[in-house]
């Protein structure tokens, strides 16, 4: 019920933010096709401003993700998942949110092949997956479309969010499932 | 902290592929994935541009400045340093609605008009200001009341009851949000990330450059 609702909502709602927003702009009498173009004209420059923040982001992740060294990472902090109730073989996902959305999902895909997408480490990966954003992705996105690269707190936040949701996620799915 | 993040990634990568005899792969992927950044970007332009052309007549119809208002009880208790009647707050609620329908592809031009008004009031530019990282944390800890991409994964992985993890996600994401929200505001006032301290670095670095 809940679902059927929301995917109705998801799915009428841009067709209706782009009839309703310039049919209320011409009740109020704004120029429409001219205040879209006007407006529309700074898209390609913003989108073209980020690409030297997300290619240094990107690329650095590449090459990291390529080289094998979550492997060790995981290695040193088994010891602190398994306290906390946490199957090692979420860790690496768990890890890889934070830098690569499509990284992690192809982690999670994985997890689903080979315990199953209704095993406790499915659900636990759906539910981890879930429950934040890629921190650096957005941090680059959003930032990198200002040109700021005094991100100030904004990485430790996003890093120990990501921590913290990630805990959740493991507490909440083994006392639901 | 960038700075070291991104070194160390690029370090530990490389050192590790030394050890492992993944070289290849590893030039490979920074060059792979140096394209899927400038893909990525470039994939934005059409959907940023049309988000922009209807946020700007949202804007001069007054509408971006009554949502904002609605919210203005909740949104001037995150944002303190944005005026309530600032488009940055509409821009902003936009971007956050259309994260928990889960549009991505309007949710993320609509943020980034919400960040191009967050600067128009930033006095230092380059430094990022309090909202701006309060913004960016709430995105992080992004509320979609239904996360379709991955039920769709499920589905895909023949899960019986695909749709289980919705209310664990909903309940996993509010705790993210809050941690979010409080983790920023009390950060924002520790001695070490003051914005007078980013402006000697910048000037200092303006000056070796």
């Amino acid at each position: 019920m809940f679902q059927s609702i929301m995917s109705n909502i998801s799915l009428y709602a841009i067709p209706v933010l782009l009839i309703g927003i310039p049919l209320y702009g011409y009740i109020k009498k704004v120029r429409v096709y001219e205040v879209f173009v006007e407006g529309a004209k700074d898209g390609f420059n913003t989108a073209v401003r980020i690409i030297p923040y997300l290619v240094a982001m990107l690329a650095a992740i590449g090459i990291f993700r390529a080289s094998g060294a979550m492997d060790f990472v995981v290695k040193i902090f088994t010891p602190v998942t398994n306290l906390i109730g946490m199957p090692a073989e979420i860790l690496p996902m768990g890890i890889m949110r934070s830098l690569s959305g499509g990284g992690a999902q192809g982690m999670m895909v994985e997890l689903f092949e080979t315990y199953g997408a209704d095993s406790l480490i499915g659900r636990m990966a759906s539910v981890a997956m879930g429950s934040t954003e890629t921190t650096m992705y957005v941090i680059a996105v959003y930032f990198g479309s200002v040109k700021i690269s005094q991100t100030r707190h904004a990485i430790s936040v996003g890093l120990l969010v990501d921590l913290i949701s990630l805990i959740s996620a493991v507490i909440i799915t083994n006392l639901v499932f | 902290m960038l700075n070291v993040i991104w070194l160390g990634l690029i370090v530990i990568g490389v050192i590790t592929a030394i050890f492992t005899g993944n070289v290849q792969a590893v030039s490979d992927a920074a060059f792979n994935f140096a394209n899927t950044a400038v893909e990525i970007c470039i994939g934005l332009i059409g959907t940023m541009t049309l988000w922009l052309g209807i946020m700007a007549i949202a804007e001069k119809s007054g509408l971006v400045k009554i949502l904002g208002k609605a919210l203005s009880p909740v949104m001037k208790r995150l944002f303190t340093d944005i005026p309530e009647d600032h488009p940055a707050m509409g821009a902003m609620v936009m971007n956050i609605s259309a994260n928990m329908l889960g549009l991505g592809n309007a949710a993320t031009p609509l943020g980034l008009k919400a960040m191009q008004e967050l600067d128009s009031l930033n006095e230092h530019k380059g430094i990022a200001t309090d909202s701006m990282v309060m913004f960016m944390a709430l995105n992080d800890a992004c509320v979609a009341l239904i996360p379709a991409t991955i039920i769709g994964l499920r589905v895909a992985a023949g899960s019986t009851n695909p749709t289980e993890v919705i209310g664990p996600i909903l309940v996993s994401t509010l705790v993210s949000a809050t941690s979010a929200i409080i983790l920023t505001k009390l950060f924002a006032k520790r001695k070490k990330y003051r914005v007078e301290n980013f402006i000697d670095k910048d000037k200092a670095h303006i000056e070796n450059v």
